[in-house]
């Protein structure tokens, strides 16, 4: 095999991780935090996507303001978050589980078929900004300037996000309301603002990526469950609630995708399920995720 | 759990069963289609509700024995030609062997770890049924799977001439029935109760000497096997095998049918079951948007009736009787 092809499919794998890793991480955020798996993360993506769509038709249809409409995208998803967390799952905090998981699944479907309703059932595309639509030759390999801006996002989004939780006082009160919820409300901090600020920073990562992804995918019904088994699988290999274990998981994940199309054709989606399987046999809490309760 | 004594002497199996008896005489074509499935779905439930409200065990990949079962029936009768008789229990068998090796490695895990690997085994299945042209017809599925001989129920006395649709019905009808009696009494005998009693305080079952995880497993090997049953029922019932049956939204899908009829009571799911199977029918014959409409039926479930339709109606039998009753002094 030519170095170049294996180049292009590394980096193939490279821009699927790091779209991967701005998903996966408001999921791991969400759930390390406040122990919730939220099926609703992909709907939230997906409404980004559709919501960047729209704006785009409002600013300008010809893509000079695909900056604005993506962060007005993701503004609008991180609202469209503290609604959610706000009136409704704010009340299920003291159940079980399953009751919390079948929540976001509600929201799932409610949303899913909102989106349906509002936008309809055909495929929505929008032109890459043209600051970036040109293309970058790299060892024989063409790399479309756009891929290679969210490769550098994905990386900053991790260390902006580690700086945070590990060098600031808000990431300090967070991690300490993802050991001992009860022990920081019993110390005086309002642990119910931090659980809303932790949703709606999800919120926003998730509608961000969607708005990010409609350059290069075209926005349809059914994205957001496409991509939330694959968020799930990456946390999972990385560890629900690991920062940098989601980092790593989605580079794992889209490599495997990447590499594991040419070993076995046709068995991708067989390999990365057995991928986690295997991985929560060995080490339930991931590759870099801490063992719980 | 406060399990009221409501009607617990009247053997319901046998009443549902007697009623159910009349529906292909009595009722529609569409109320036989409905019944059958109606039927099925109910032993899916009540399989699940074996892992959910006995054990305390969720499991997000119940669909994988379900179809499981489907897939071993079908092949059995139309690749290989074997009778019913024989595929039946067999699929029930190959779903119960599928349970043990998976359950194996599930039960080891804590509660969000266990329905996390019991997710992806389940999309293991899938993503082999859905791939696997040779064996299972992969994305295509396994059409036409052929209808058991049933021509002896129309001989028996007093049933006449039936249609092969109402056949199926009547043996559906039967062995759900059989499956059911047999999960009471499972429920009931000391292996049940101590299931329960995982359920309720595992650390103290493990205390008085109880093997905990062997515990989960027979319950998950169990359940599995009449998933495995309701399974092979449906793919006869929907002339087919498909990896749809496997997906995670069916796994999903029977949880909502469970718990919408009420984890706490044997009756829950299968009410459960025959309420979503129902609503199903009538929105979807005047609007695409059945999904929206489950999502508001899961959202007032969740804030409105955590105990389910069951679990309301006791409640609401429970207040009535007290409001009835004089206030002792």
């Amino acid at each position: 095999m030519a170095a170049s092809f294996l180049f292009s499919q590394f980096v193939g794998g490279l821009t699927t991780a790091m779209f991967l890793f701005l998903i996966a991480s408001g999921l791991s955020l969400v759930f390390g935090v406040m122990r919730v798996v939220n099926f609703a993360h992909g709907t939230f993506y997906m409404l980004g996507a559709y919501l960047a769509w729209q704006a785009v038709q409002w600013l300008s249809p010809t893509g000079e303001n695909f900056w604005p409409a993506a962060l007005l995208a993701a503004l609008g998803i991180a609202v469209l978050g503290a609604v959610v967390e706000r009136l409704l799952l704010r009340h299920l905090y003291g159940r079980e589980e399953l009751y919390q998981l079948l929540f976001t699944y509600a929201l799932v479907l409610i949303l899913g078929d909102a989106a349906k309703f509002i936008w309809g059932t055909g495929q929505l595309s929008v032109t890459r900004p043209p600051v970036l639509a040109a293309s970058l030759h790299l060892f024989g390999a063409e790399v479309p300037l756009y891929n290679l801006f969210i490769m550098i996002l994905g990386p900053l989004i991790a260390l902006g996000g580690w700086l945070v939780l590990n060098r600031s006082g808000a990431g300090r009160l967070v991690r300490a309301a993802s050991y001992d919820r009860e022990m920081l409300d019993a110390l005086g901090a309002n642990v119910g603002t931090i659980y809303t600020g932790m949703f709606v920073v999800s919120a926003f990562l998730a509608g961000l990526s969607g708005a990010l992804v409609t350059p290069i995918e075209s926005v349809v019904p059914g994205m957001d469950v496409e991509i939330i088994v694959q968020a799930f699988i990456v946390v999972v290999i990385g560890g629900l609630g690991s920062f940098w274990g989601t980092f790593w998981g989605s580079v794992i994940y889209g490599q495997v995708l990447s590499f594991g199309i040419l070993i076995f054709p046709g068995f991708s989606l067989f390999s990365v399920f057995a991928l986690m399987a295997v991985i929560l046999i060995i080490r339930p809490w991931g590759l870099f995720g801490r063992p719980i309760r | 759990m406060n399990r009221v004594a409501l009607g617990r002497s009247i053997p319901w199996t046998l009443v549902v069963f007697l009623i159910a008896v009349w529906v292909p005489a009595l009722g529609s074509r569409y109320d036989t289609f409905l019944g059958t499935q109606i039927a099925i779905d109910a032993l899916f439930v009540v399989s699940l509700n074996l892992l959910l409200g006995t054990t305390g065990l969720v499991s997000f990949g119940h669909a994988a024995y379900f179809g499981i079962g489907a897939y071993a029936c079908g092949i059995l009768m139309k690749t290989y030609g074997v009778p019913f008789v024989i595929a039946f229990p067999a699929a029930a068998l190959i779903a119960a062997f599928f349970a043990l090796i998976f359950g194996f490695f599930c039960v080891r895990l804590s509660a969000l770890y266990f329905a996390m690997l019991t997710l992806a085994f389940a999309q293991i299945v899938w993503a082999i049924c859905f791939k696997w042209n040779a064996v299972t017809g992969g994305d295509e599925g396994l059409p036409n799977i052929p209808y058991p001989k049933l021509d002896w129920i129309s001989s028996l006395p007093g049933l006449g001439d039936l249609s092969i649709a109402d056949e199926f019905y009547l043996l559906t009808i039967l062995m759900v029935a059989l499956s059911f009696a047999i999960l009471r009494q499972v429920i009931r005998s000391p292996f049940g109760r101590m299931l329960t009693t995982i359920r309720d305080n595992p650390e103290r079952a493990a205390f008085i000497g109880l093997n905990v995880r062997a515990y989960e497993l027979a319950a998950f090997v169990v359940a599995g096997g009449f998933a495995g049953l309701a399974g092979a029922l449906y793919g006869i019932f929907n002339r087919g095998a498909f990896a749809d049956y496997v997906f995670w939204s069916k796994s999903a899908e029977v949880l909502i049918m469970t718990i919408l009829g009420g984890i706490n009571y044997f009756w829950g799911p299968p009410v459960g079951a025959f309420a979503l199977v129902w609503l199903n029918q009538e929105i979807t014959s005047y609007t695409q948007y059945w999904p929206f409409v489950l999502g508001v039926v899961l959202l007032v479930l969740l804030f409105g009736f955590p105990g389910g339709i069951v679990g309301g109606l006791v409640a609401g039998y429970e207040r009535l009787r007290r409001m009835l009753r004089p206030r002792h002094a």
